[in-house]
């Protein structure tokens, strides 16, 4: 019995870490937001010479057939480093969808061109978990109609999996006539939302999706547990900037990290932050080898880190003081990226619900699984 | 990542169930301590290898290897099951360790085997009312008088004092030196003369704590475990211990199931509480943070198993993360009862023989007990994070 990271995956963790700090420091970031989309090129396909978009294709397609805890600790990685890049649709979910939705052919033609970064996929699934405003797909005689927001990695993409409220999937081709889209400015300018507009597109079911329902789930806590470690990645390292300043910054005299005011501070969040790590780990462990598990702990996964990740990207903004509100400091990159994954593929409320359905509820109880009440015996405890 | 246990152990654990399963019946409801039929139940667990399994047979154990696994499968599989658990307790979880690391053969001999069986109870004598949270302040003092120590001074917080037979206390023997290196770790027992119990009845209207008077006590010379001036190192060596065991997250899991089952049948106007949604989302919000401890607690397991892995953060912070949340689960299950989760003793209308109530009080108590949860807090940003120490004030 082993719980925790391979040796393999601790290093893949720290290459891309390794990565970003080399190559995508603050001051990147900061030009990016600004609009520099070379800058953005450039670092992308630095990631793709390290493999971020063959990990989870299987080897038949040309990929790596990992499992998705190496995906997890890229995700956790590109959180840390606020990655201005495609991953979580592009890299995840759509080779995902793909591989457990899709045709012999339809895999044939995408899933090396995936593996291999030619082609960027980009997902636009948000309405089947919750659609907001007059959004939501239609299929019918092989076309698409209807609206997308928050579509995930579709700018500059190849293909686009949709998918309507039933939770069927569909792939079109971005290229094609009749789709417009537009993008969204969220807080967040490390990555691209998109709003995308479908008038009679061509599309393509992925047949095994319309058999089984099931996929699009997969596909979504998948994409759930990334956001979750991006989140995760992104508060360990504000943790981390406020312990460092704490231990700088001086007033009456005295390092502002040894007033007890500060350090719970600081105790809380890594209290509350420490077993995300094993939670992220765990989840993404059962997506393959624990099925009973796997929906109710990507549910939660998702759900707790992004109550956790808040506070934490909150408290420690408060443990810098002034300069933690400011620009220059840029702690602001990672609140705001932890803000925008707290709502993508459904926001914390949501994801509990879905949860509380998960487990039926709904339905009458089961005496059975009764706890013992040995409660009150100190003995015991 | 690899959570089979290997077919070793799934045989291991169909024989625990097994066992759990012939032995449902057991009830010791009522039952004292040292009652013979604890002490046939605690020999009985021995006997199987579910208890004591790595303490050596001539100790009273079960004389196993260490195998950090089936405890694991052992705590599971009786957390699951209504039947008694293993005896726990100070005598068990602190000095036990403590005698086998540190105590002399002697000691080994006399104190270990009937504290395993259930047939001599301890309590801890640490706190005292001017030393809490700054243990090592501790006054009560010991004399060498010829062959015996002469106690006097008061401890506080004793749990099972008035049941017990001995006491390990920490006592000020070398008043000269330094706080930390002035006291050692005695063996007292509680029959001496000098030595008066006063119950401290506490907010759940039991008494489990007492304070405890030492007048002139006198012991035998030998009842020290390591040399004059290194109790605070004896009890250090385990303090881990206690922490850690506070709030084991399969025991709040099983707690949960229990608050998921009576949240489906409490009903306000007849409706569910469990299809309220301000009640629900409130138990998916600490169902969610219960499944965030049992993968840290996975993670601990992997570790004491795995001796290159670190995980030292993991472990610091679990007394303070399950006991507030247990705390806050039983709260939850109280506000789902609303009025109703007021009752308590034995009034009309009560749930559950009052447990919610008493564990919700009986958490908060151990917020505070075995390191509250400032002190954790401290613990966790000094030793985890390398934050400062609190500056000390003059003269301390």
């Amino acid at each position: 019995m082993y719980f925790g990271l391979s040796e393999e995956q601790v290093s893949l963790q720290e290459t891309i870490k390794k990565y970003l700090e080399d190559q995508a420091p603050l001051e990147v970031i900061k030009e990016i937001a600004a609009g520099d989309e070379l800058k953005t090129i450039e670092i992308h396909k630095g990631l793709l010479d390290l493999g971020i978009s063959s990990l989870l294709v299987p080897e038949e397609f040309g990929g790596l057939e990992l499992d998705l805890l190496f995906a997890a600790v890229v995700s956790t990685a590109l959180g840390s480093g606020t990655a201005p890049v495609p991953f979580i649709g592009a890299y995840v979910m759509a080779p995902l969808a793909l591989n457990l939705g899709g045709n012999r052919s339809q895999k044939e033609q995408w899933l090396p061109k995936i593996a291999s970064g030619e082609v960027l996929m980009g997902i636009a699934i948000s309405e089947f978990i919750g659609a907001r405003e007059d959004s939501g797909i239609n299929f019918k005689k092989g076309k698409v109609n209807g609206r997308a927001l928050f579509a995930i990695d579709a700018k500059n993409s190849d293909a686009l999996i949709v998918s309507n409220k039933a939770g069927q999937l569909f792939l079109v081709h971005t290229g094609s006539s009749g789709i417009s889209q537009t993008e969204l400015i969220t807080v967040d300018k490390t990555r691209i939302s998109t709003e995308i507009l479908f008038k009679d597109v061509k599309a393509e079911i992925l047949p095994e999706s319309e058999k089984d329902l099931g996929i699009i789930n997969k596909v979504i806590d998948a994409g759930r547990i990334m956001l979750a470690a991006d989140s995760l990645g992104a508060a360990q390292v504000m943790l981390d900037k406020a312990i460092a300043y704490s231990l700088e910054r001086k007033q009456f005299g005295r390092q502002i990290g040894s007033f007890q005011a500060v350090k719970h501070m600081c105790a809380e969040m890594v209290a509350e932050l420490e077993p995300c790590n094993a939670m992220v780990w765990h989840a993404s462990h059962c997506q393959e080898n624990i099925p009973h598990e796997a929906r109710l702990m990507a549910c939660h996964t998702k759900a707790h880190i992004s109550e956790v990740s808040r506070e934490v990207s909150k408290t420690a903004i408060e443990v810098h003081g002034g300069m933690g509100f400011t620009d220059e400091l840029g702690l602001h990159y990672w609140f705001k990226r932890i803000g925008l994954n707290r709502q993508l593929l459904g926001s914390p409320e949501l994801v509990r619900e879905e949860a509380a359905k998960i487990q039926n509820f709904d339905q009458a109880s089961d005496d059975d699984n009764k706890g013992n009440d040995e409660v009150g015996n100190p003995l015991v405890v | 990542m690899d959570l089979n246990y290997g077919q070793e152990y799934e045989d291991f654990r169909n024989e625990v169930q097994s066992f759990i399963k012939t032995n449902e019946k057991v009830n010791l409801h009522g039952a004292k301590l040292r009652s013979p039929e604890r002490v046939e139940w605690q020999k009985k667990l021995i006997d199987h290898g579910y208890f004591a399994r790595s303490i050596p047979k001539q100790y009273g154990g079960f004389g196993g290897e260490v195998d950090i696994i089936k405890t694991r499968i052992i705590a599971e599989e009786f957390a699951k099951s209504p039947i008694p658990k293993p005896l726990g307790g100070q005598g068990i979880q602190m000095l036990v360790p403590t005698l086998l690391e540190l105590g002399n053969e002697e000691q080994k001999q006399t104190y270990i085997k009937p504290t395993l069986h259930g047939e001599m109870i301890w309590c801890q004598g640490y706190s005292e009312p001017n030393s809490g949270s700054d243990l090592a302040s501790l006054q009560t003092k010991g004399e060498l008088d010829g062959e015996e120590w002469v106690i006097n001074g008061q401890k506080i917080w004793t749990s099972t004092a008035k049941f017990a037979q001995m006491c390990f206390c920490l006592v000020r023997t070398e008043p000269e030196a330094p706080k930390h290196q002035g006291i050692s770790f005695l063996l007292i027992p509680m029959d001496s003369s000098g030595i008066e119990i006063r119950p401290i009845m506490q907010m759940t209207l039991d008494a489990d704590f007492n304070e405890v008077f030492f007048t002139d006590v006198r012991i035998p010379k030998e009842n020290i475990v390591g040399e004059r001036g290194e109790g605070w190192k004896v009890a250090n060596s385990i303090l881990g211990h206690e922490r850690g065991s506070l709030a084991d997250p399969n025991v709040t899991m099983t707690r949960l199931n229990a608050l998921i089952n009576l949240m489906k049948d409490e009903t306000i106007d007849g409706q569910r509480i469990i299809d309220k949604d301000s009640f629900r989302d409130r138990l998916l919000k600490i169902q969610g943070r219960v499944l965030a401890q049992q993968s840290n607690s996975l993670r601990i397991l992997s570790g004491q198993i795995n001796k290159d892995q670190n995980t030292s953060m993991a472990r610091l912070i679990t007394k303070l993360q399950g006991t507030e949340l247990r705390h806050e689960l039983e709260a939850l299950a109280i506000d789902a009862m609303g009025e109703l989760g007021t009752l308590y003793e034995n009034s009309p209308h009560l749930r559950d023989n009052g447990s919610w109530q008493m564990s919700y009080m009986y958490f908060l108590g151990l917020i505070i007990g075995g390191g509250t949860s400032q002190i954790q807090k401290n613990i966790i940003s000094e030793r985890g994070l390398g934050m400062p120490k609190e500056p000390k004030v003059q003269g301390n």
